[in-house]
């Protein structure tokens, strides 16, 4: 089976509305079991893990970080955080018999009570195909500014 | 509401042994007296040397409300000059961080100053020829704070000329940054990365006093610590399979109160103090090959496990920054307002141990104290609800009297249940000591 780019370009528009309606389940089983999810702290960071990050999670953290939105104690999460992605049309960077990247441009807004905030990031996805269907195998979040001291940021971009 | 404007000494009447009036956290006219008083009397955290390492590296931040700059001078010689040209109030500096080469130039009319400070060039200067410039505070070049010590990498200043010693200021506290940095084989710390920043709409003594808050953490971080447990648990994961490093660091948050009223708490004079006295949430990390024995080789085996078995939790340093000795993180807790503190949390490499370390550190610095973190989240919601629930009429005093005795000495060290609240009554026992500095002082002259 081969995968078009249009195919590519429709999964990163799907994933982004899987997190803005928080259908998280759905959103995890996108992932394959060894991918991280990445947002660097500095401008052009290269390393994750010998450096602070703002996010670099594997399933387990990805798991608990949405097992905990839905707990009856967590306290910053009443009321809920809402999310909202507009993305601009990925590039499709590389496709590579089962691997693909794409580059994708967004605006990110996350609201809860009278606060909202807008980010400005680029996503790359590290995408394969395995047993016919699309997964992430991992995926990178730059936000612009990102050396910018930040409120809460309590969802996922 | 009192009038708290040039007058520390109603300030201090705020402070009792069992509770602290609101007005501390949430008046503005306090704060201001803070920035002037306990800041300026105090020995504040700036950096640490290896962010300017070469000649002319600069690094800017505040004390307080004062913008400052960390300028190396010479190889040996770091300096904290204000950051403001003598000429017009420009900010000399701009960027975090960067070189400056051999002298600062203000971008505005191009006045220059050496890197400790001095005036050096105005240009068309004779049209200051006979107008008394040299007598004018202007004339003088940038001004420097009034104290900086530079302790085993840390760079701490003063911003009063005269007052209090660093040995003073910190006597025996200075054992938890000691343990930190001798963790090093090379006894020697370096910064890693930039710090996490994190902006908090709460006054920052919330921040500080959390520090060394043990019944906290099994309540309002249960969201995170107590759902990794279960996750874990439903893994159910066949005997010997490694735990994720996650588990690690975020399942002792969830520890029973038993164990932290076992860690301990110490309490140093003029605010200083540490959890985790004979255990901690640091203790149970796994071993990292190789660190042992780089350790030993340079320190003997014996000196090397005294170093490591010490687990300190939090040290709080008086007035705004703490310390997590066995990860080599240092939080400071900038007060911007009142009701408005920026968190930056930075981590040290421990040179010459293994990288895995550094990891462990950068994992735990962005798991429990990032923006993004699940844990920081719920602290953060807890100060800033208590920032806006101090404004009821109703109760005008926040309460601090768990484990409290009868005339507590705080100018003695003292080593208690780890669910006292002794250390934030010390903080405040300080801060009024720091407050009313300048008018003892006069009155003593007078
Ligand atoms: S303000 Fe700096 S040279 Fe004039
Ligand atoms: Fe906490």
């Amino acid at each position: 089976m081969s995968i078009s780019k249009d195919q590519l370009i429709d999964f990163i528009y799907d994933e982004a509305r899987m997190l803005d309606e928080g259908r998280y389940s759905e959103w995890l089983a996108l992932w394959l079991p060894d991918g991280h999810y990445w947002m660097p702290l500095d401008y052009k960071q290269s390393d994750p893990i010998n450096q602070t990050s703002l996010l670099y999670e594997d399933l387990f953290m990805l798991n608990l970080r949405v097992e905990r939105l839905n707990g009856a104690r967590t306290f910053s999460q009443k009321p809920k955080s809402r999310c909202h992605h507009v993305i601009q049309r990925p590039f499709v960077d590389e496709m590579n018999g089962d691997s693909f990247v794409t580059n994708t441009a967004m605006h990110y807004v996350e609201t809860r009570l009278d606060e909202q905030q807008l980010l400005a990031l680029t996503a790359r996805h590290d995408l394969k195909l395995v047993e016919g269907k699309l997964r992430i195998a991992n995926k990178r979040v730059d936000i612009l500014n990102c050396d910018a001291a930040f409120r809460n940021i309590q969802l996922l971009p | 509401m009192a009038n708290y404007t040039g007058n520390p000494t109603a300030a201090a009447a705020l402070v009792q042994p069992h509770q602290v009036h609101r007005d501390i956290y949430i008046n503005q006219d306090i704060y201001a007296l803070e920035m002037k008083h306990v800041f300026a009397n105090s020995w504040v955290f700036v950096g640490h040397e290896s962010q300017t390492p070469e000649k002319g590296d600069y690094f800017a931040t505040q004390i307080g409300d004062q913008p400052v700059i960390q300028v190396r001078h010479k190889p040996d010689d770091i300096h904290v000059l204000y950051n403001r040209c003598p000429h017009k109030g420009t900010k000399i500096v701009i960027d975090r961080q960067g070189n400056t080469g051999k002298f600062f130039r203000c971008p505005y009319h191009a006045w220059s100053f050496k890197t400790d400070g001095c005036l050096l060039a105005i240009p068309l200067k004779k049209g200051y020829e006979g107008t008394g410039l040299e007598k004018t505070d202007s004339g003088k070049g940038m001004k420097a704070v009034g104290a900086v010590k530079n302790y085993r990498g840390f760079i701490f200043a003063r911003l009063a000329e005269e007052g209090i010693s660093f040995e003073d200021f910190f006597g025996d506290s200075l054992s938890s940054l000691d343990n930190m940095v001798d963790r090093s084989p090379e006894g020697r710390l370096e910064v890693v990365g930039q710090p996490l920043r994190y902006l908090h709409y709460c006054n920052w003594k919330m921040l500080v006093e959390n520090q060394t808050d043990t019944c906290h953490p099994m309540v309002a971080h249960e969201s995170s610590a107590g759902t990794a447990v279960k996750i874990y648990e439903d893994l159910d994961l066949p005997a010997g399979t490694p735990k994720p490093a996650a588990m690690e660091i975020i399942a002792p948050f969830m520890s029973p109160y038993e164990f932290f009223e076992d860690m301990g708490i110490r309490t140093w004079p003029n605010g200083h103090g540490h959890t985790g006295v004979h255990h901690s949430i640091h203790s149970d990390y796994s071993a990292i090959p190789g660190y042992v024995e780089a350790m030993s080789e340079t320190y003997g085996e014996e000196k090397a496990k005294a170093i490591l078995d010490e687990n300190r939790h939090n040290t709080v340093y008086f007035p705004n920054i703490m310390i997590k000795g066995p990860i080599q993180q240092l939080r400071n807790f900038i007060p911007l307002a009142a009701d408005k503190t920026i968190v930056e949390s930075y981590i040290y490499r421990l040179v010459g141990a293994p990288d895995e370390l550094t990891a462990r550190t950068a994992m735990y610095n962005r798991m429990i104290n990032a923006p993004t973190s699940i844990v920081g989240h719920d602290d953060l919601e807890m100060y800033e609800r208590a920032q806006e629930g101090l404004h009821v009429n109703g109760i005008e005093w926040v309460n601090i009297q768990r484990l409290l005795e009868e005339n507590e000495d705080f100018s003695e060290e003292a080593v208690l249940n780890g669910t006292t609240e002794r250390q934030m009554r010390n903080q405040f026992d300080a801060w009024r000591k720091f407050m009313t500095y300048d008018s003892e002082k006069q009155e003593a002259a007078e």
